[in-house]
């Protein structure tokens, strides 16, 4: 299998196969090393009826998740530079070790997407800046940063 | 009591569970989180242990982003449990994590919070999340809300 179709089986693979990511209903678009996350409106998403508004911690379930997501990507291309992947490979889940969420809009009842950014990826953390929008790119209805360990053994 | 206070402290009743479903909140209802507490700018909640929220299928560990929804949830619960009994409305400004411990799986998670200071405009929070016993927290949070308070009465 190719590479660029591994990380497109991979990220399938997040949203069908992992049930919170399945109960969020969230999905992956993926344009070469850069990954698009959407999160389709559903009304379960909601925290505030009154408004309504999204639940802080959906967009912030929503955030993280958009994280780990690029993370593996990037290292599933890391893997590949240094050698074919085998039949078995199965990339390190990103843990997250802190983050910190900026509510910046009132999240409409609409889809939301969003994208992180790698600030610096080490050998065992990985800082990360993730953004959300629903219809204005630039209109972020919240932000997030955030550190991430990268060895599975927690060394 | 305002309709967003009553719908934090009022839920309905489960005959298996130590508190109330968050009814008025459909996320959190969704999720399954009851309500234990409210009272005097602290709050304890619980999130059943299930199958749906699992983040890591090979250990059965839940999403980290479903304890992020936890912890939001029981600050802002414990936001309109402050002695500033005027608050109208909140929503989150900024919300920090840190993940300490995955949660154990197949266990309940609860939360706990305390709101130990309230403005004009801004409510802070810190929050305890645990499966085994409160000394060993899988995470912590410290937030911060805008609170609007209901106008006084002219006399």
């Amino acid at each position: 299998m190719n590479g660029a179709n591994a990380r497109s089986n991979m990220l399938d693979c997040l949203s069908t196969s992992i049930p919170y990511i399945r109960f969020l209903g969230l999905m992956f678009e993926r344009r070469g090393d850069e990954i698009t996350a959407l999160m389709p409106y559903k009304p379960d998403l909601i925290g505030n009826p009154l408004l309504p508004a999204l639940h802080g911690g959906a967009t912030g379930a929503f955030l993280e998740i958009t994280a780990v997501a690029q993370l593996v990507c990037d290292t599933m291309l890391k893997d590949e530079a240094e050698g074919a992947l085998p039949e078995d490979y199965a990339p390190v889940m990103p843990k997250p070790i802190d983050i910190t969420f900026d509510y910046l809009r009132s999240g409409k009842p609409l889809d939301t997407y969003a994208r992180a950014i790698v600030q610096r990826r080490g050998r065992r953390v990985a800082n990360v800046r993730i953004e959300a929008w629903q219809e204005e790119r630039t209109k972020l209805i919240a932000a997030a940063h955030g550190n991430f360990l990268l060895t599975s053994n927690g060394s | 009591m305002t309709d967003l206070s009553k719908r934090l402290t009022e839920g309905v009743a489960t005959p298996d569970g130590p508190g109330t479903v968050l009814v008025g909140i459909p996320h959190s209802a969704a999720m399954g989180m009851q309500l234990i507490s409210a009272d005097d700018g602290e709050a304890t909640m619980m999130l059943p242990y299930s199958e749906a929220l699992v983040g890591d299928v090979a250990t059965g560990v839940l999403g980290g982003g479903a304890i992020t929804a936890l912890l939001d949830t029981c600050c802002g619960a414990a936001v309109f449990a402050s002695k500033a009994k005027r608050i109208v409305s909140t929503a989150t400004l900024d919300l920090r994590i840190d993940y300490m411990r995955p949660a154990t799986p197949g266990q309940d998670v609860y939360a706990h919070a305390e709101c130990y200071r309230v403005t004009r405009s801004v409510a802070f929070v810190r929050a305890l999340a645990w499966t085994e016993g409160r000394e060993k927290p899988v995470a912590t949070a410290s937030a911060a809300f805008i609170v609007e308070h209901k106008p006084e009465k002219k006399p």
